[in-house]
């Protein structure tokens, strides 16, 4: 059975979804703390990432989202897990972050992650909103043309439905021309569309060029998507779920945890 | 001890909607006179250091590793001793 870490620390707040949305995908989720990858708790309660086989980083406001979303977060695994971590990506196990979760990806420069240099500087960054505010509303998403093995469910279907919540999810890159060389490389993975095919605010709530909501990394196997998946697991998440769906039926989301879940356990 | 006061802002072109909201406001409340607005962040860190260079080497890379987003962020470090 395919084991999942589900990392959390003083702030996560989402760990139950992604416990839960990996949990109805058929994986087996444990919810690790980021002190126990460490010595500085009891030997009985420290934890292996390698023992593991998915690392999910889940949403919320970690370390208080001080200094910038993600950061604390990510400076703290760099520095009491990083070899871990480092070993965790080089065997091309999946991680995967969302919302919170993301922001600590990029500012672990796990995401784009071009360079290949793993552990030093952000290479990119999610900054506030163009709105200036939080935003929270249902998102339209549009699976791109992407080398992430975890979207083949959504690859040529219909746009879904995943909740967007959050208030710094405004991609910067370094360059303008580097999102059409991420585009290029497969590592767009989710780009925001709305109804009618435009992605005009609402539609994309933070103002991401290229309407990007979830980067992928050259492997394919680190995920960061900034809409929750994982509040879409089931049809009666979804805000349509009185008005034609199935409220019993799956969630738009489930196949992405079902994707990674199989994906591990084929590896 | 040394006191580094360190300011973290957006470089030129990154967008900056606290800065554009803020100054809305400002207009709102009548002051048209300001052209802009940036936001920044300023952390005051006391640091131990042998001399002035010394702990301002160790604060740039305090603000490479976590205050600042190399892609986003300028910073300003100021060392005073105290």
């Amino acid at each position: 059975m395919t084991r999942v870490a589900v990392l959390r620390m003083e702030g996560t707040n989402n760990e139950q979804d992604m416990h839960r949305a990996f949990a109805e995908a058929g994986g087996d989720p444990a919810y690790v703390h980021i002190k126990q990858l460490t010595d500085r708790v009891p030997e009985t309660q420290q934890v292996d990432l390698l023992d593991y086989d998915v690392l999910a980083l889940p949403g919320g406001f970690s370390a208080g989202d001080y200094v910038r979303a993600g950061a604390i977060f990510a400076a703290r695994l760099e520095a009491q897990a990083g070899e871990a971590l480092q070993a965790f990506h080089e065997d091309e196990r999946p991680i995967v972050g969302v919302c919170n979760g993301f922001q600590v990806l990029v500012e672990l420069g796990l995401l784009p992650g071009d360079d290949g240099d793993e552990a030093a500087e952000p290479e990119a960054a999610l900054t506030m909103n163009a709105s200036d505010h939080y935003e929270c509303r249902p998102s339209l998403l549009e699976a791109s043309e992407t080398n992430c093995p975890f979207l083949e469910p959504y690859e040529g279907e219909d746009a879904v439905v995943f909740p967007s919540a959050h208030a710094e999810g405004r991609l910067e890159l370094p360059r303008v021309e580097d999102l059409d060389e991420l585009a290029d490389r497969g590592q767009v993975a989710f780009r925001y569309t709305g109804p009618e095919g435009s992605s005009e605010y609402p539609w994309n709530p933070n103002g991401s060029p290229g309407d990007v909501a979830a980067l992928t990394d050259p492997t394919g196997t680190v995920l960061g998507i900034m809409p929750h998946p994982d509040r879409a697991v089931h049809a009666w998440q979804h805000p349509d779920w009185t008005r034609g769906r199935d409220p019993e039926a799956r969630g738009d989301g489930l196949a992405l945890f079902e994707a990674i879940v199989d994906h591990a356990g084929g590896a | 001890m040394f006191l580094a006061e360190v300011q973290v802002g957006f470089k030129e072109g990154v967008a900056d909607p606290e800065g554009a909201n803020t100054q809305k406001a400002l207009h709102l409340l009548g002051f048209d006179e300001v052209e802009a607005v940036r936001s920044a962040k300023t952390f005051q860190l006391e640091v131990d250091a042998d001399d002035a260079d010394g702990a301002r080497q160790r604060v740039e890379e305090m603000c490479t590793q976590l205050l600042a987003n190399p892609v986003v962020n300028t910073y300003d470090i100021e060392v005073t001793e105290r």
